[in-house]
């Protein structure tokens, strides 16, 4: 029997096409995933990501345990509410899973996970809490739920949803901010997974119903994980399992950005394997595709760079809003700004493109073919 | 309810089939395979000419979310794709048994199709499906 979200019952009465995601019985659209992913865009949706773990740091040296634990650096967060997107990598600088980890007070942080990896997550985290003999406390919130409201109208819809003293505060938000809000028991980040404003809500389960509804009613558009991927596909914002995994670090995943080699005296999990990768000059590229001829790129084609050699699409899709195919790919070094890849036997034509390709509504590549 | 027109033929893989009267046949995915693929992004026809055998995948159509298989109930000649399909393959999703056809074909044996499911049969299969 899969997993339900405290929000099940609603999207069944909302007319959600569920399937089964990674053990969670979960909404994949309401009707009509284009119109879902255009509500993003240009209005506001909304996403239940309650399958999504929660889970709590607590404890002396809980920042060191993470500076330790995570390739980002926690030292980078210096103010209460400043999230960091980083991996958690393996000794052998693979993907455990990404993360988002926010600083709440002094040696108090939070991680959100991924849902497929939850219990590897907490059994990983937990053997290391051990193995450093450290007395941190590592909760589970399951208790709560996750929303999030995304799109250029979605951080003024929530703050209607707000007690009023709250509201200002709130808005004021930085973005990769997050704050208490008093009194209700929920958490309101400025971060989201679909590259439009908006934030995500982590609240007590049983003021989720209420707060979808009321969201609902003042114009967000109820949103599947099927417009989900969408979005982040053309945020140029990666999905673990699909773009890295444990058998793939972050510099060959385009997520070099993410890892912090500075200070060089910060040894984190995973670093000796990534130093060692970058020393030995044998960087893959990962790029953005987009394709020139008719068909729809997908994740494990095979990505034909003539006289460079082979790659594969990691994540690939219709982009709604540049009615393209669009995808990821891991290429060699050396790959120029055009490649064939394999669609059911037919070599069709793709061209390399800067990721993201779609920020804040906004088509950030070039669509017309090269000359 | 998905719709099931009376006049058609169909597959248990959610093909469904209209005898024309030059004998050809129209193919093409029914209301319930339409709807459960969601909104579509992408078909491909197989060209004129190609033979093709009863179950053989020989169409494909790609939502947004996933690619799938179009099998054809019947086997037979390739007579021609839908073009229309190319450029507008929404229209698999706005009117599936009509300018959402996909394939027609010249049937090797005439009498296949009565070894097709009927409307009511097929409703029948999407009833023990939950569909």
């Amino acid at each position: 029997m899969p997993r339900q979200t405290p929000l099940h019952d609603l999207h069944v009465a909302l007319g959600a096409r569920m399937v089964d995601f990674g053990g969670w019985d979960m909404p994949v659209h309401y009707g009509s995933q284009i119109e879902e992913h255009h509500a993003v865009r240009r209005g506001a949706g909304l996403f239940d990501v309650s399958h999504m773990c929660v889970v709590d740091l607590h404890g002396a040296g809980a920042r060191a345990f993470l500076q330790q634990l995570l390739a980002n650096d926690v030292g980078k967060l210096k103010l209460p509410g400043k999230a960091l997107y980083s991996g958690m990598l393996n000794e052998t600088g693979g993907v455990i899973d990404d993360l988002i980890v926010y600083h709440r007070a002094e040696d108090a942080f939070r991680l959100v996970v991924n849902a497929g990896t939850r219990d590897q997550d907490l059994a990983w985290i937990r053997a290391r809490v051990q193995a450093a003999g450290l007395a941190l406390a590592v909760i589970e919130r399951a208790e709560l739920a996750m929303i999030a409201v995304q799109g250029p109208k979605a951080r003024e819809l929530l703050a209607a949803q707000l007690p009023p003293e709250e509201r200002e505060s709130t808005l004021r938000l930085e973005p990769f901010f997050a704050r208490e809000i008093a009194g209700t028991g929920w958490y309101v980040a400025r971060t989201g997974y679909t590259g439009e404003d908006g934030f995500e809500v982590m609240l007590p389960s049983a003021g989720a119903e209420g707060l979808w509804r009321a969201l609902n009613a003042a114009g967000a558009a109820s949103c599947g994980l099927g417009a989900r991927d969408t979005l982040r596909l053309e945020a140029g914002m990666n999905l673990y399992g699909n773009d890295m995994d444990a058998s793939r670090h972050p510099l060959e995943s385009g997520l070099a950005w993410t890892v912090a080699f500075d200070p060089a005296s910060r040894d984190f999990i995973g670093r000796a394997a990534l130093e060692a990768y970058r020393a030995s000059g044998n960087s893959a590229r990962f790029v953005g595709l987009l394709l020139e001829d008719r068909g729809v790129l997908r994740g494990h084609q095979r990505v034909v760079v003539p006289g460079v050699g082979e790659g594969e699409v990691t994540s690939g899709t219709f982009s709604p809003t540049l009615e393209r195919s669009i995808g990821f790919a891991r290429v060699p070094r050396g790959t120029g700004a055009e490649v064939q890849v394999d669609i059911r036997g037919k070599l069709l034509r793709a061209q390399v493109t800067k990721l993201p390709f779609v920020r804040n509504g906004r088509v950030l590549i070039d669509l017309t073919p090269p000359a | 309810m998905s719709n099931v027109p009376a006049d058609l033929k169909y597959s248990a893989s959610h093909e469904w089939v209209r005898a024309r009267p030059d004998g050809s046949v129209e193919i093409g995915i029914t209301d319930h395979a339409q709807h459960a693929l969601g909104d579509l992004v992408f078909v491909e026809v197989p060209d004129a000419g190609r033979a093709v055998k009863a179950g053989e995948a020989c169409a494909v159509v790609e939502s947004v979310k996933a690619a799938s298989d179009v099998y054809s109930p019947i086997a037979g000649t390739v007579l021609e794709g839908n073009g229309a399909l190319a450029t507008a393959p929404e229209l698999l999703n706005t009117d599936c048994y009509g300018q959402g056809w996909m394939i027609r074909l010249q049937p090797a044996d005439p009498a296949a199709l009565g070894a097709l499911l009927a409307a009511d049969a097929y409703q029948a299969t999407l009833a023990a499906q939950g569909g």
